[in-house]
């Protein structure tokens, strides 16, 4: 088990009913799209939030991944919508 | 010489008027200065305000890389890009790109894609405040700003 740091915006934030968390994730969760799979299991709110995987991004200590990207060394992974500033 | 950069995440409004010409007095060999501005809209009365959220730390670090990426193409003297964050009322300025070089064409080029990257990559989003005061949505993202960001062809 490796304790990360969870941070959720926008949408996602909204949906899951919480800004950040820090949660003890099993060592058998690899990747993001893992983890985000595994979320999923934590209650209808984190199945809501990632019901439509398409419209979730990531990032591992604020640098963009991709769903395949390894989440080993993270400190801070944070979900949210794609982006809509400018 | 090494160009003038200058980004910043902030709730405050900008000067945009201050920020031009602090990059036009960068020196003689400044010939053109483009600046883009990005405004929050009523759309035709529907909205009361757009609420920008962003992700601290983040954002700054993102505009970071895309100016970076943005001095290594294009011979700029000077850039600046300030992004700001919180509640926008129709008219006020959500976003301002400018960028100074010798000629006009680098100033141009290098402002459209500093604008397409921050559209898909800062990590900013935009939650609607409706006239009628029913709960707004989040903005959803547009394909359009996808392909426009993926015309300049970078790694990052």
């Amino acid at each position: 088990m490796t304790e990360i740091k969870l941070i959720y915006f926008a949408l996602v934030r909204e949906r899951i009913g919480l800004a950040e968390e820090r949660l003890d994730v099993p060592a058998s969760v690899k990747t993001v799209a893992e983890l985000a799979a595994w979320l999923q299991l934590r209650g209808e709110e984190y199945a809501y939030a990632f019901e439509n995987p398409a419209i979730v991004r990531a990032a591992i200590d604020r640098k963009h991944v991709k769903p395949d990207a390894l989440i080993a060394g993270a400190q801070e992974i944070a979900f949210f919508p794609p982006m809509t500033g400018g | 010489m090494e160009p003038r950069i200058v980004f910043r995440v902030q709730a405050e409004p900008f000067d945009i008027t201050k920020e031009i010409d602090a990059l036009a007095g960068l020196g003689d060999d400044v010939g053109a200065v483009t600046s883009f501005t990005g405004y929050c809209r009523s759309e035709g009365g529907r909205l009361l305000a757009l609420e920008l959220e962003h992700y601290p730390g983040m954002a700054e670090e993102e505009i970071g890389r895309v100016v970076q990426e943005a001095v290594t193409r294009w011979p700029l003297t000077g850039l600046t890009v300030i992004h700001r964050f919180g509640m926008m009322r129709p008219g006020d300025g959500i976003v301002l790109v400018a960028t100074a070089s010798s000629h006009r064409l680098a100033a141009f080029e290098a402002a459209e894609f500093l604008m397409d990257y921050l559209k898909t990559r800062a990590p900013f989003w935009k939650k609607e405040h409706r006239a009628d005061g029913s709960s707004g949505e989040w903005v959803e993202a547009k394909e359009l700003d996808d392909q426009a960001a993926s015309r300049w062809q970078t790694s990052i």
